[in-house]
């Protein structure tokens, strides 16, 4: 990861954006949901990207997207030199082998009506992979792999408990040998002792089949704990991105300062000294989204210019980018730049995006 | 039966609910015993199944009957026997003495009546106002949950506020004719945590103005360390550990408890794997015969297996049930 060659999938000012019904049945408003807005990032081989980010942030239809599981508006979505966001339905189901998803609710993302053999050999009748005994042999392997006893090969989602179907999930997943896996929210649904269990299980299995995460959640610690790198989504724009243990400890952007400091830590003590940064109100509205910074509305730091400059991802720290003008590479803590200043502003021809 | 005294506003006693489905008698809440004391914050954890919302339903009398059905146990509120209170007696209890906010905000609030007239409605009922002194109070109460122009939005839809404050909506709502008992059931959990963060602040706001009581159901061990002054932990309907919370996070006494307060990932520390719970949580309908952990404990003995473990006494204030308890508690007090 340190010196990075080429990654795996590099998104070029990637944009979905949903056109909103209109009022009547036939008309159609002109008002679209920037769900995405431009985009840049890219995931090394073997990497664990988390992505944060509040509900309504786009982080869902972003994952969805690179899977091309919903249509981008514009933009590049490369799969090594590929570019999925180019390809027809034809050559992207091909690409689909290496490129699979695992859904929040492992009660809803698995059909009722088939057996977990069913469920998890799929996709090897689908990529023509294996089948008869061979599938068989495969089935009970996957499913050996991911903690589930192989002797439920002929039992139905329902009679197993949310942890074992999310490892069903898993296993369907793992079936077609990705090399990349969108994970959305794949521990939200469990409880806690469960969580735990499918944490271990994801970072198992990528260190035994050198996978790629794009790990999507809105419970940073699990974030952190998983992840080799964190993006943070705000209203459809990447707003900072770092090693994600420097980005737990030394937030540089204000919307990521508050967004870890509204974490609740299992430790009174920490509790009881924390200071929090509560935000006011709630997410704005990704059909009208804010001009300039799109934080500036519930910003604590945010002064006139963050109303009408859009900031650009730019690198603060080594492999520590923010994008918010109140700071710049030799200001990089906001609590000590000058009231009304913004060093971002002055040194534009320097910094280079992510 | 004893009245509660010494400062408990609430004293359950040996509670047994239990429900009959096809898959046989499920025993949700198997003799739980706990106080809440006034003006604390007594935060009740545990996983599904846990029997955790059941416990807290009973002490409204909400459990469905059938197929639930209290068993057996006392529920002392404020001097009132609450399991023999009639229907109607019951009901001028609800909402105004005990009130309960849920994870789910449209649990109690009507999606087709405006906010005014909702909030209006409880105050009219219990507090007997008048259409003017209770929509003024409805007012009074949207200011106080954080609500922008309360004056303008009472007359709104709940569908017209987002999830927070729909949130905040219903605690108005909850609190509006000041409750000795709030009963908040995984009031966060549906939330971001920047809302979540908002909201645990005014309950705890609101609570220090009102002197309220809280109870607060979560299955997030670091809403328990912000919020709560003590806390039991529940297991298949048991309660497993009751402490303070200090002790609970600095000492637990319990497998269970030691293994949730390990299974969070904890940012200020490195752990290259996560300590994880085997096992699935339990199936209420076939509870082996020891202890119900016993086939998901990591110090496991003959004993569990066989039979069921002893709720040992700490100190006065920290109980846990296990074969075990001493023997834990005198570890975690040396590794801290």
């Amino acid at each position: 990861m340190n010196e990075a060659p080429q990654p795996l999938i590099s998104i070029k000012d990637l944009k979905v954006h949903f056109p909103v019904a209109g009022r009547g049945l036939f008309s159609r408003s002109n008002q679209v949901v920037r769900a995405v807005d431009g985009v840049d990032l890219s995931i090394q081989s073997g990497e664990t990207l988390g992505l944060v980010g509040e509900s309504g942030c786009g982080k869902t239809t972003l994952g969805r997207a690179i899977l091309r599981l919903t249509e981008t508006t514009s933009g590049q979505i490369l799969f090594r030199d590929q570019d999925l966001a180019q390809l027809s339905n034809s050559q992207m189901r091909a690409q689909r082998r290496k490129l699979q998803v695992i859904f929040q609710d492992p009660y809803a993302s698995l059909n009722p009506r088939m057996t977990v053999s069913q469920i998890i050999g799929e996709p090897l009748e689908t990529f023509r992979l294996a089948s008869g005994e061979a599938r068989k042999r495969r089935v009970q392997e996957l499913m050996e792999m991911v903690g589930l006893n192989a002797r439920f090969l002929k039992r139905y989602p329902h009679e197993f408990s949310g942890g074992q179907r999310q490892r069903i999930g898993i296993a369907r997943a793992l079936a077609v040998d990705p090399e990349f896996i969108v994970a959305d929210e794949p521990i939200s649904a469990l409880d806690v002792s469960i969580q735990a269990q499918i944490l271990n299980v994801l970072a198992r299995l990528r260190d035994q089949k050198h996978l790629t995460y794009l790990f999507i959640s809105h419970d940073l610690r699990a974030v952190r704990h998983v992840s080799d790198r964190i993006a943070v989504m705000y209203l459809g724009k990447i707003v900072e991105l770092a090693e994600a243990k420097s980005l737990y400890a030394n937030p540089l952007m204000p919307y990521t300062k508050a967004l870890i400091s509204a974490v609740p830590v299992a430790n009174p003590k920490v509790e009881m000294a924390r200071r929090r940064i509560v935000l006011t109100g709630d997410v704005p509205s990704p059909i009208n989204p804010p001009s300039g910074c799109r934080f500036h509305t519930r910003c604590p730091y945010a002064i006139d210019a963050c109303r009408d400059v859009q900031p650009q991802l730019v690198q603060i720290k080594p492999n520590h980018f923010a994008a918010c003008i109140r700071i710049s590479a030799d200001e990089p803590d906001i609590e000590h730049v000058r009231p009304g200043d913004a060093p971002g502003l002055r040194q534009t021809s320097t910094s280079h995006s992510a | 039966m004893a009245t509660p005294s010494n400062g408990n506003l609430l004293s359950v006693r040996d509670l047994r609910v239990y429900f009959e489905t096809e898959d046989g008698n499920v025993r949700a809440v198997d003799g739980i015993s706990f106080e809440v004391k006034r003006g604390e914050t007594l935060g009740i954890v545990g996983e599904s199944g846990s029997g955790k919302s059941v416990a807290n339903l009973s002490l409204m009398r909400l459990v469905p009957e059938p197929p639930g059905r209290i068993v057996s146990g006392s529920i002392n509120f404020g001097g009132l026997d609450v399991l023999t209170l009639s229907r109607t007696e019951i009901r001028a209890l609800r909402g105004k003495r005990i009130a309960m906010i849920f994870q789910d905000p449209m649990t109690s609030l009507n999606p087709f009546m405006r906010v005014s007239r909702q909030l209006m409605e409880v105050t009219q009922l219990h507090l007997g106002h008048t259409k003017q002194q209770a929509r003024a109070h409805a007012i009074k109460m949207l200011e106080r949950v954080g609500i922008p122009d309360a004056a303008e939005r009472v007359d709104s839809y709940p569908h017209e506020f987002s999830g927070g404050m729909r949130q905040r909506v219903m605690i108005a709502m909850a609190l509006s004719c000041q409750p000795e008992l709030l009963i908040a059931d995984e009031p966060t959990t549906a939330l971001d945590v920047t809302i979540q963060a908002q909201i645990l602040e005014l309950i705890k706001q609101l609570k220090s103005e009102t002197g309220a009581s809280v109870i607060l159901i979560t299955h997030d061990l670091g809403v328990v360390a912000g919020m709560t002054d003590r806390v039991i932990v529940m297991y298949a309907g048991k309660v497993f550990e009751q402490a303070t919370k200090q002790e609970l996070f600095e000492r637990p006494a319990n497998p269970y408890t030691l293994g949730l307060l390990r299974s969070v990932p904890d940012p200020t520390r490195d752990e290259e794997t996560l300590y994880q719970i085997p096992g699935q949580p339990p199936d209420l309908a076939r509870l082996p015969p020891g202890c119900p952990f016993a086939p998901r404990c990591e110090r496991v003995q003959e004993i569990c297996r066989n039979e069921f473990p002893p709720f040992v006494e700490l100190t006065a204030e920290h109980h846990s049930l296990c074969h075990f308890a001493n023997e834990v508690y005198a570890e975690t007090s040396t590794t801290g």
